[in-house]
């Protein structure tokens, strides 16, 4: 009688078999993955106008997309190869984790619990957005703080249900969420009118007002903006040269825009004297063997999607039908929040 | 029999064997999760959850447990589930025996209702009675009076409700967000309730019918033989012997209800998979959330299926007597 | 005169046969006389049948608004598909189609069938994903509609039956290893909701497979339906492996054949014989089940109904249209398939009462 010892032994057959097929492969790192395929995997939203969209050809555009259109030009030499992975909330950090994707470029909020738990690193703010209301005008509301006894509209698998607990705890209201698991569901709900106010970033919002709305006119975004939310690309941790390349494409797309480097001017500025544009576009010191890349890696990311400022207007600002103002998004030297991590000269603006 | 009341004596010993099973691949998860710097393990469950719950019976604040919230979640579950079940027997039974009526019309009307409703999925059913209660009915500022202090409208149905500080019944009355007060049920509750309610009474009505079906013509023939009214006949020869083959088909069905009430993920119900997901997408404990589904639906199905080995004893015994 | 009191005789036994049945004709007839006009009024003669939403405005509710399947019948039934190319997941599906009605009216014999199915399946993949024969690759995450319900009903009957019959043998073992573990398998999947089992295959999986080795989502959860499927079929199929007489074993061993010989060439064949009508209504279940996919971000026909209606103002008002529209899909292939299960076992009954005769 083999079979019954063997019997007692199954957990442990099991075990060995389960373990042998994940045993964790840590080989090659993102970088050398990347480049043997010769494509970037970049998971971005299922839909989300303006951030990551898929046209009716399948070809897909927004901030988001960009980012990965310029780290695949810096890496690759060729914005276009990438490999778009549309996730919902719910899927994109395990798709990281497991490696389904390189680069996670989804709208995503910067946690401390997401940061510190998921074993991911979040590398740079692409875009600095606020939670904010949309509400029937015929409510007559002008304030987020009359929204008491109120049901609110919210999707799930963002930090939206958190922010909006939070606030109106802090605020002593008592607010009824009524959470739906797909956006169109709970686009379709609030329509219809079953909740008084629908609550997701701002940047969303005017989107949903403009778009989605029977009309427009008959909806209002509330001036308060009740949560700060940084959106940023993320990688895996344990690859430390890809989170460096990831952050410092962006940081060189936010510089470009400070020091003035376009889509278009970029083969005259080549030519420049000044040495901070000589630096960035690596035509004195070759800053790109520090990254493991070459010397205009740079160079590359602003010629396939423009400086950061051109990212924006062309996606989500003027030039777009969002018509979104960069108020934080702007360089600090304008107001805004936004600053490139590099020691170097100021220009004001 | 002998067969069922075998399996009840091996459900104990199984239920033990699946729940370590299952303990045990989710430690080699986590091995491997480790091994990718994700945090694991089930210390999140007593940190405050931070989201609130549109509706709950259990008292429920953000600042609560998240364990407290996955409870709140199941009593959710159980809330919309257990009346369900008691008003899909009821109907369903109807329709079963309207599908045996000697009346034609009866008949007919109870084969399209079955045919009708089973072959449609659930989810289905419950997207459009969702729709049909907040797209149809009047916005909550002007909901739909339906006698002094109940309203219905896009809110839910507001009913008046024992308790409440003024008086003995705390009543529901129009105010500047629609109604407050009241005891409430939301349109997810409904669309979820009428859903369940009515697809599963479909598949009720086939058990029942095909219940009484399952007793030989002989006995009848023989209860009238000897004299007893219709009714008699059904209640005393017909339902005992009907109810044995019915009752194991019929947990079934019951189970596999409370099970199909997890769809009210996508129409915005907070049930226990619901709140799950919420817990998941927060805390990205994606192997603890799915797992904690698993364990209680497992546990809900063999608490079940126990019930439904005491049922079969007893209706046994009441079949004997 | 004749006619008469036939029509009378029919009349008193199927509608007045006593006071009780005399009562729910009239009351039944009233409701129909009171409830039908309306309902027509609003399915047909109220009804807009043209695509133009200021219409269906216009009528408010009081009729249907067939238009907005007109409008969207496209994007309902082929999801996110690119519009110039949907031909392809309109052949891709009638083929699929055609092969399943064949099987189930048996217009093929048995080696045509199989040759038929081997050729149609490949075809659908090459057409539904392209990249041959110059057909422009269409990437796995924007199929949807009607064509990804049919595959995933489609594959995950055709994969889980196999599994099933294997599991079932297993729980029939004398071997305690392939008995406990398919006992758990099969208790633990029956246990709990199909919708955990999606999330499993949609969050967790990448998690457990190795890293690096990416599954496209669709493959996952058609993985999970099958897992899901496999299991309650199991049960079907044990059901008729016990319900094969125990005469058939000996005999079988009387003939001197092994225990598997025996399982493949007398045991098996008749269970699964027998089965075939609950097999049948398993697939029912599967059908609709393939429902819940969009819970995890698959556009199959529900899911594509809502990307099509909720994203679009003018129309998201006509939903119950929509649904009504996709819930007759659903019945039309639910409803041939439950007929041809209660087909299949009135022939079973048949041959069983002609075997008994004989024997």
């Amino acid at each position: 009688m083999r079979f019954p010892n063997f019997a007692l032994n199954w957990p442990a057959a099991i075990a060995l078999l389960l373990l042998l097929s994940s045993a964790p492969a840590h080989a090659g790192k993102t970088l050398d993955q990347i480049r043997q395929r010769a494509q970037l995997v970049c998971g971005v939203s299922t839909g989300v106008i303006g951030f990551s969209s898929a046209d009716s050809q399948g070809r897909w555009n927004g901030l988001d997309v960009d980012v990965c259109r310029a780290i695949a030009a810096a890496v690759l030499n060729d914005p276009n190869k990438v490999k778009y992975v549309p996730l919902n909330a719910q899927q994109r950090f395990t798709a990281l984790q497991s490696g389904e994707v390189d680069l996670l470029s989804r709208n995503t909020t910067w946690t401390l619990t997401r940061d510190a738990s998921l074993g991911l690193h979040f590398t740079a703010i692409t875009y600095h957005d606020g939670q904010g209301f949309l509400v029937p005008k015929k409510l007559k509301l002008t304030s987020a703080k009359q929204l008491k006894n109120a049901e609110i509209c919210v999707q799930s698998g963002t930090t939206t249900e958190k922010n909006l607990s939070d606030y109106f705890k802090a605020q002593g209201i008592r607010i009824k969420p009524v959470v739906f698991e797909k956006f169109e569901a709970s686009i379709k709900a609030f329509f219809s009118g079953r909740c008084q106010a629908y609550t997701t970033d701002a940047s969303a919002l005017a989107f949903i007002r403009a778009k989605e709305a029977p009309r427009p006119d008959d909806y209002a975004v509330l001036p308060e903006l009740i949560s700060k939310e940084p959106l940023g690309p993320v990688v895996r941790r344990g690859d430390d040269e890809w989170f460096a390349i990831v952050k410092w494409v962006i940081f060189a797309l936010i510089e470009a825009e400070e020091y003035g480097v376009t889509q278009a001017n970029l083969e005259q500025m080549k030519a420049s004297g000044d040495p901070a544009i000589q630096r960035l576009l690596g035509t004195a010191e070759d800053s790109g063997k520090l990254l493991g890349l070459d010397r205009d890696w740079a160079a590359r990311a602003v010629k396939a999607v423009g400086n950061y400022g051109e990212m924006f207007q062309r996606n989500v600002g003027d030039a777009s039908p969002l018509k979104l103002r960069a108020a934080l998004n702007a360089l600090w030297s304008k107001g805004g929040r936004k600053v490139a991590v590099q020691a170097g000269r100021v220009r004001w603006a | 029999m002998a067969d069922f009341r075998h399996a009840a004596f091996a459900t104990p010993l199984l239920a033990g064997g699946l729940l370590a099973g299952l303990w045990w691949l989710l430690d080699v998860t986590a091995a491997n999760m480790h091994e990718r710097g994700i945090r694991s393990g089930f210390g999140f469950l007593s940190d405050p959850a931070g989201f609130g719950i549109g509706e709950s019976l259990l008292p429920f604040d953000s600042a609560d447990s998240t364990l407290w919230a996955l409870a709140a979640g199941l009593a959710n579950t159980l809330r919309v589930a257990l009346p369900a079940i008691v008003f899909s027997t009821l109907l369903g039974t109807l329709i079963g025996l309207g599908r045996l009526s000697p009346n034609l019309l009866l008949r007919g009307l109870c084969a399209v209702y079955v045919e009708t409703l089973r072959n449609v999925p659930l989810l289905l059913h419950l997207l459009a009675w969702y729709f049909v209660v907040t797209d149809l009915l009047p916005p909550a500022s002007d909901a739909l009076q339906l006698a002094p202090h109940v309203f219905l409208g896009k809110s839910g149905l507001a009913l008046p409700w024992p308790g409440g500080d003024s008086g003995l019944f705390d009543l529901p009355a129009r105010g500047e967000m629609g109604i407050v007060g009241g005891a409430v049920l939301t349109p997810e509750f409904l669309a979820l309730f009428l859903g369940l309610t009515l697809y599963t009474a479909a598949y009720v009505a086939e058990t029942v019918r095909a219940g009484i079906q399952s007793v030989p013509r002989g006995q009848s023939d023989a209860g009238l033989a000897l004299g007893l009214t219709r009714a008699r006949l059904f209640r005393l020869v017909l339902l005992p012997q009907a109810l044995r083959s019915i009752i194991p088909p019929l947990t079934n069905q019951h189970l596999s209800l409370t099970k199909n009430a997890s769809l009210a993920v996508a129409i915005g119900y907070p049930d226990l998979v619901s709140v799950a997901n919420t817990t998941l997408n927060q805390t990205g404990r994606a192997a603890e959330c799915i797992a904690l589904i698993m364990a209680v639906y497992l546990i809900l199905s063999i608490l079940t299926a126990w019930l439904s080995a005491w049922l079969e004893r007893r209706t046994g015994r009441w079949a004997e007597r | 005169m004749n006619r008469v009191a036939t029509t009378r005789a029919w009349l008193r036994r199927n509608l007045f046969s006593d006071v009780f049945s005399g009562l729910t004709t009239l009351l039944l007839l009233a409701g129909g006389v009171h409830w039908l006009p309306g309902l027509i009024d609003w399915v047909l003669l109220q009804a807009v049948f043209t695509p133009d939403a200021a219409a269906c405005e216009a009528v408010d509710h009081a009729g249907a608004c067939w238009g907005v399947v007109a409008e969207k019948y496209r994007f309902i039934l082929f999801g996110r598909y690119p519009y110039a190319e949907q031909w392809r997941p309109l052949l891709a599906t009638t083929l699929l189609l055609l092969v399943i009605v064949a099987s189930g009216l048996r217009l093929l014999a048995c080696g045509p069938l199989l040759a038929a199915w081997l050729l149609a399946l490949p075809a659908f993949f090459v057409l539904m994903g392209g990249g041959y024969f110059g057909l422009t690759a269409v990437g796995s995450d924007l199929w949807g509609g009607l064509p990804l319900t049919l595959l995933l009903a489609t594959m995950g009957m055709l994969l889980a039956l196999p599994l099933a019959v294997l599991v079932a043998l297993g729980r029939q073992s004398s071997l305690p290893l392939p008995r406990a573990l398919c006992t758990v398998y099969v208790e633990l999947v029956r246990g709990v909701p199909l919708i955990s089992v999606l999330f499993l295959a949609s969050f967790l999986f990448p998690i457990i497979l190795p890293q690096g080795s990416s599954v496209d989502v669709l493959l996952r959860v058609q993985g999970g339906i099958v897992l899901f499927a496999a299991a309650y079929l199991s049960e079907t199929i044990r059901g008729g492996l016990q319900a094969v007489p125990g005469g058939q074993h000996d005999a079988a061993a009387a003939l001197g054949l092994g225990r598997w010989q025996a399982m493949r060439w007398i045991i098996l064949p008749q269970a699964l014989r027998a089965v075939i009508p609950s097999v049948m209504n398993s697939a029912v279940s599967i059908f609709k089940d393939t429902s819940l996919v969009t819970v995890v971000s698959l556009y199959e026909l529900t899911g594509a109904l809502s990307l099509a209606l909720a994203g679009d103002a003018e129309w998201r008002s006509f939903h119950l249209e929509g649904y009504l529209f996709i819930g007759l899909i659903y019945w039309i292939g639910c409803y041939a398939m439950s007929r041809f299960s209660r087909t299949l076992e009135l022939e079973g009954g048949l041959q069983r009462k002609s075997l008994q005769g004989l024997g």
